[in-house]
């Protein structure tokens, strides 16, 4: 997942290195950090806003450092999925258990259905949904629509997945 | 001047073709020396043979008006045999299941140490390191651009334009036939039944589709190019094919709605060759509608160089098999 948080600082030397070290020390991945030094608050703090991905089970001892080390955070905006795609399938959709389809794909932990259209024109018709995945990032996208491939295959349903440049696997 | 011997086996729409832009390009042919002789035409049944050269003009009226392009009774194999001259173009019908007629002639082209330029998949599909491997032991040219992609370069693309690179995939809409379909059928709301019907009655689908529409034809030149381009030895049993025979005017919405278009998209890399109806974005260069063809070559240098162009047409496949004869007799 990806985390932005801004915190702020005490104005005195080391406590840039002091909030980063727990992202560190967690295997977060820092992405980026702007030190607004010029914005010093009416507290006499520092704002500093970090982004960062991170695994979710680490992101509470994360913040329970920086509590620790005395860094005040002002807010914290977790994304966890920030891969989106989407995919079309073709078939007896509802009746071989859509529920089935959509929960396969949620409980892999890594992505998750977000939106479902479903278009049944006829009875005994094949019917058509468009599916949208979000997941935690691109080899997890192609993981998830890997797994919905297999399942269309014994529910003899077709998926019709986004080109490979657009999964950006290349 | 230099005065190329020619046969042209297989006079159907390409075949005839090639002797109308012979004739359309005589002057820029003779602008950069080179004088492109028939000495023979074999259709199905008949054969015209003159070594002086025959008259293209006469033949090509003569074909649509009676349905044969002579009265010998030459077979194509035996002219490739027989008839003393430098480059075969083989257009003969393609033959899936087993190269068929068109195999005969390349490896009987090679076998008298002739060049040969083709539009036919068939052979090249089923039985390519066998045909390379004839025309390198002969010494002979051997170029095929028309087989993939009608009009538009791609295989010149990669090996000539694009030397130095390393390609790492290619993708896009290799057959118009679908491409007219699902355009079509976005477009009309329409499914796929009706689609069909118009594209027969336009002549854009044969009477049987199954070649074009369960994706064979795209299997064939995805075969092709993974031979030519990636170096595999690859038939037709390594590529995975869905068609387009289930796809449903709700699905074309829904994929709209989401910003795609569906296309019957072929795909090589170096892991997998896979023919399947894709989600394209709207806005992304394999968004062509209509018949059209169009290729993306992903390549380590110049990353992605995306053509786009006429698949199909007897004119259009003509120019690639006029393309690669001048190719060859240039330098």
């Amino acid at each position: 997942m990806r985390v932005s948080m801004d915190i702020e600082l005490k104005d005195i030397p080391g406590q840039l290195l002091l909030a980063l070290r727990p992202i560190s020390e967690f295997k977060g991945n820092l992405i980026s950090v702007v030190h607004h030094h010029e914005k010093k608050t009416p507290r006499g703090t520092i704002p500093v806003h970090i982004v960062f991905e991170t695994k979710p089970d680490n992101l509470n001892n994360i913040i329970s450092n920086l509590e620790d080390s005395d860094i005040g955070i002002v807010h914290i905006d977790e994304k966890r999925y920030y891969e989106h795609g989407a995919v079309i399938l073709i078939g007896h959709i509802v009746h071989t258990d859509i529920q089935d389809t959509i929960d396969t794909i949620d409980n892999t932990g890594y992505a998750e259905v977000v939106d479902l259209n479903l278009s049944m024109p006829k009875v005994k018709m094949s019917s058509s949904a468009s599916l949208k995945i979000d997941a935690l990032s691109k080899e997890h996208l192609a993981s998830a629509i890997e797994l919905l491939r297999g399942i269309a295959k014994k529910k003899d349903l077709l998926v019709i997945e986004p080109i490979k440049s657009e999964l950006g696997a290349i | 001047m230099k005065t190329i011997r020619v046969s042209i086996i297989g006079f159907g729409a390409v075949g005839q073709g090639v002797a109308k832009v012979i004739l359309d390009k005589q002057e820029y042919l003779e602008s950069i020396g080179i004088d492109f002789k028939v000495v023979a035409i074999a259709d199905s049944r008949t054969a015209a043979i003159d070594t002086n050269g025959v008259d293209l003009a006469a033949l090509i009226a003569r074909k649509n008006k009676e349905g044969t392009v002579g009265t010998e009774k030459l077979t194509g194999l035996k002219i490739i045999e027989t008839i003393d001259h430098d480059l075969v173009v083989e257009t003969t019908p393609t033959n899936i299941v087993t190269g068929g007629v068109g195999l005969e002639n390349m490896l009987m082209a090679f076998k008298r140490k002739r060049n040969l330029v083709t539009s036919n998949k068939g052979p090249l599909a089923m039985q390519y390191s066998e045909l390379m491997e004839a025309a390198d032991a002969a010494g002979s040219k051997f170029l095929f651009e028309a087989t993939v992609g009608g009009a538009m370069p791609v295989l010149n693309l990669a090996r000539d334009a694009l030397a130095g690179n390393k390609i790492t995939n290619v993708e896009g809409i290799f057959n118009g036939t679908c491409n007219y379909i699902l355009t079509r059928m976005m477009e009309e709301h329409a499914p796929y039944e009706q689609m069909l019907a118009e594209a027969q009655e336009l002549g854009y689908a044969e009477t049987d589709p199954t070649y074009d529409v369960e994706g064979i034809d795209t299997v064939c030149k995805m075969v092709i190019l993974a031979n030519c381009i990636f170096g595999m030895n690859a038939t037709h049993e390594d590529v995975t094919v869905t068609g387009i025979t289930k796809i449903t005017p709700e699905a074309l919405l829904l994929a709209h709605n989401d910003g795609y278009v569906i296309k019957l998209i072929g795909e090589v890399n170096d892991s997998r060759i896979n023919v399947a109806p894709k989600l394209v974005p709207i806005d992304h260069p394999l968004a062509v509608g209509g018949s059209l063809n169009v290729a993306s070559v992903q390549t380590d240098l110049s990353g992605p160089i995306t053509v786009t162009g006429r698949g199909a047409g007897s004119i259009e496949t003509a120019s690639a098999i006029l393309s690669d004869m001048i190719s060859i007799y240039r330098n």
